[in-house]
């Protein structure tokens, strides 16, 4: 089970890749979707990599990422 | 699972018209958090300014007024003025107010003015596709100076944080920069810090934040950020230039 | 209340302390330096902000925030002043924000002089600013009218929300007449729900003038320009006198319509049929009225301290039907009853074409 869970709001997504580059665990990759706005959105490549570190979101302009965590005192 | 990152509630759902990459978009998500943070979102007036952000008035979800460019820090004290018990900011390019609006957020720093400015500093007009900025670093290439900016043609670039800093008005100055995840989180502190000194009547609080414009610059948008740090953060270095809370010894 | 004396100036304040005032930015300008003076000795001591701005625009852009916070607020200047407050008034315009701008005219152009003249009517009536948009003109003619005529303008700016200008000169702003005001007078409270004041329980409000969508951008041209007919059919205000049997009508607003008055009862007094008709509103121009009046054989003489600008708007509206003609002076100087009356023998006479 992956600790973090990164969710894409793909229409939103503008292929920036400022996300793909500020994941330390390579999570994130440009996908092969098209969004209305004519972008391909990126998506979890390896999301069982995700720790929700939410570093990728940090760097996101448009805010598309949704970032959940499993809380630590469930571990 | 906790979902331990979102939109902030301050903004809309407005998508925003920025180019991708640009970092107007992140900048206006730190102003979001610190106003959801502190819980102010209902007693906050925006102002926003002409240049690229001049649309935040559809994507911050609370009051706001458009301002002529360069005239926010007086639309602010205008506002301000009358309704103290509010929480004012403006959002304003480097065109707008080191250019055009010099006067206007000078005085408004002398002053003392108990408003919130957030001061993006892209080096560039990007609004009017990239013509050269007072902030213009020296050898950069823009629309109107095609083979560089030089000292003997342009002067040089206007360093805002030092210059207000020669004032007595300012309670808080601090140039940021958004150019990794570790200073996009220290600027979201700043700007933070910016609200709190409004909050706690202390005066003007200014933050700089150096910002993108991969589009102008001609680069994409993860080269921008690598351009940034390497030329815009050495000239303008970061940190705090004025805290008065700091001298008090909190 | 009884009569006291005071300058134009002050009883403008006065007005519009009393009005509600609730700030005041400015910036120094002579002739009308006794409006911030008297602003910064009462207005804090009356529930109220006075600032001196660091310029003229910055003046007219805090009036836009305090406007769109929704405070009635002011500021006032003098010609090249008001020159500087073009590109905020046209915002405050186009964001439909309610305020009262007073222009104590002085000669121009450029730096031109600190005499009482009428230059920029112009400026005042038609536009300014960038782009289609009108003030709504108020031209007061004395004292008490400085100081009623800035009550109304706060009515009006809020009944229309829509900027008002009072357009006075150096004479209105520097003379002293008794004047008074109304007993307890109660600032008139106007709802304005579209103001930032916190987006406490509602959607945000937001005061902009931006439009960049042309189909949009029409349309709210559109809505302005109905609201301008608007204040067209409702508030146009004027006075009149001895107009029923003239031969020969005097037009002329603020010290011209004073002089225009003296210009008269001369001419009465030689038997000459002469009448007096004074815009009150410049914006809307009372031209519905002077259409009415305008018929063959009847003369109109406008009167100015301008180089022939409200003379224009008198053409307007009489349309070819009477002639109209021109007495004034320039660069400062006010014209004397005598030089009008000896304009207004030669139209009767017919040495004048
Ligand atoms: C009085 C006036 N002059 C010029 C302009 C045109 N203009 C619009 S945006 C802009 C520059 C904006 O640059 P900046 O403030 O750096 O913001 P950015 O677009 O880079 O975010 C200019 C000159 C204007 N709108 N108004
Ligand atoms: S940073 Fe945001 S907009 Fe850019 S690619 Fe990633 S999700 Fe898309
Ligand atoms: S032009 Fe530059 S500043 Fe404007 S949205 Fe595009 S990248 Fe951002």
């Amino acid at each position: 089970m992956p600790r973090g869970e990164v969710i894409v709001n793909k229409e939103l997504c503008k292929e920036c890749s400022l996300c793909v580059v500020a994941c330390p665990h390579g999570v994130l990759g440009i996908g092969k979707t098209i969004n209305s706005k004519g972008y391909h959105s990126v998506e979890a490549v390896a999301p069982e990599k995700c720790t929700g570190c939410t570093l990728c979101a940090v760097m996101c302009p448009d805010v598309v990422l949704t970032i959940k965590r499993k809380s630590p005192e469930r571990k | 699972m906790k979902t331990v990152f979102q939109k902030p509630e301050a903004m809309t759902d407005v998508p925003m018209h920025y180019c991708p990459g640009c970092t107007h978009g992140i900048i206006h998500r730190l102003v979001a958090e610190a106003i959801d943070s502190l819980g102010i979102r209902e007693q906050t007036i925006g102002v926003a300014s002409v240049g690229c952000s001049v649309f935040a008035y559809d994507y911050f979800n609370c009051d706001m007024q458009q301002a002529a460019h360069g005239r926010a820090p007086a639309v602010a004290t205008g506002i301000k003025r009358v309704r103290p018990e509010a929480m004012v900011f403006t959002y304003q390019g480097d065109g707008d107010l080191a250019s055009i609006g010099m006067a206007e957020i000078v005085h408004a720093a002398a002053r003392g003015e108990n408003i919130t400015v957030v001061f993006v500093n892209n080096a560039i007009y990007g609004m009017t596709s990239g013509q050269m900025a007072p902030t213009s670093l020296l050898g950069q290439k823009t629309a109107t100076s095609p083979r560089g900016r030089t000292v003997e043609e342009m002067g040089y670039p206007i360093k805002m944080c030092e210059l207000l800093a020669t004032l007595d008005g300012p309670a808080y100055l601090s140039r940021v920069s958004t150019h990794d995840s570790r200073h996009v989180l220290q600027a979201g502190k700043a700007i933070k810090k910016a609200f709190e000194m409004q909050q706690q009547k202390k005066g003007f609080a200014m933050v700089e934040v150096l910002s993108t414009c991969s589009v102008n610059w001609g680069m994409t948008p993860a080269n921008a950020l690598k351009w940034m740090a390497e030329n815009m953060v050495p000239y303008y270095p970061l940190g705090v230039y004025r805290d008065v809370t700091a001298k008090e010894g909190n | 209340m009884a009569k006291t004396l005071m300058k134009g100036n002050e009883a403008l304040s006065e007005a519009a302390i009393r009005a509600g005032l609730k700030a005041f930015y400015g910036y120094p300008i002579t002739p009308q330096n006794e409006v911030p003076a008297y602003m910064a000795e009462h207005l804090p001591l009356r529930g109220g902000v006075y600032l001196q701005a660091e310029s003229e625009v910055s003046a007219i852009n805090m009036v836009y925030g305090a406007a769109g916070a929704g405070v009635r607020v002011m500021t006032s200047s003098s010609s090249p002043g008001i020159s500087l407050k073009q590109e905020g008034i046209s915002y405050i315009a186009a964001a439909q924000l309610p305020c009262v701008i007073v222009n104590v005219v002085r000669n121009g152009p450029g730096l031109g002089g600190i005499q009482p003249a009428q230059g920029d009517y112009f400026q005042a009536v038609k536009g300014g600013g960038h782009g289609d948009y009108h003030m709504i003109v108020l031209a007061p003619g004395n004292v008490q009218e400085m100081a009623d005529l800035t009550t109304l303008g706060f009515d009006l700016a809020d009944k229309w929300r829509n900027p008002v200008m009072i357009l006075g000169d150096g004479i209105l702003g520097q003379m002293m007449e008794p004047v008074e005001f109304a007993e307890n007078q109660e600032p008139v409270n106007v709802e304005k729900p579209w103001a930032t004041t916190g987006a406490v329980d509602r959607e945000p409000n937001i005061v902009n003038s931006l439009d960049i969508i042309p189909e949009k951008a029409e349309k709210n041209m559109q809505a302005l320009l109905a609201k301008y007919e608007k204040i067209k059919e409702e508030e146009v205000r004027w006075q009149e006198d001895g107009t029923e049997d003239a031969d020969v009508i005097l037009v002329g607003y603020g010290t011209s319509a004073r002089v225009a008055r003296s210009a008269m009862e001369l001419a009465r007094k030689e038997g000459l049929k002469v009448g007096l008709f004074r815009p009150i509103t410049l914006w809307p121009f009372p031209e519905q009225r002077l259409r009415e009046l305008a018929k063959p054989g009847r003369k109109f003489l406008a009167v100015e301290m301008s180089a022939g600008q409200m003379i224009e708007d008198v053409r307007l509206a009489v349309n070819g039907v009477s002639p109209v003609y021109l007495s004034n002076r320039l660069g400062g100087m006010v014209p004397t009853p005598e030089d009008v009356l000896t304009k207004t023998r030669d139209i009767v006479q017919g040495r004048v074409n």
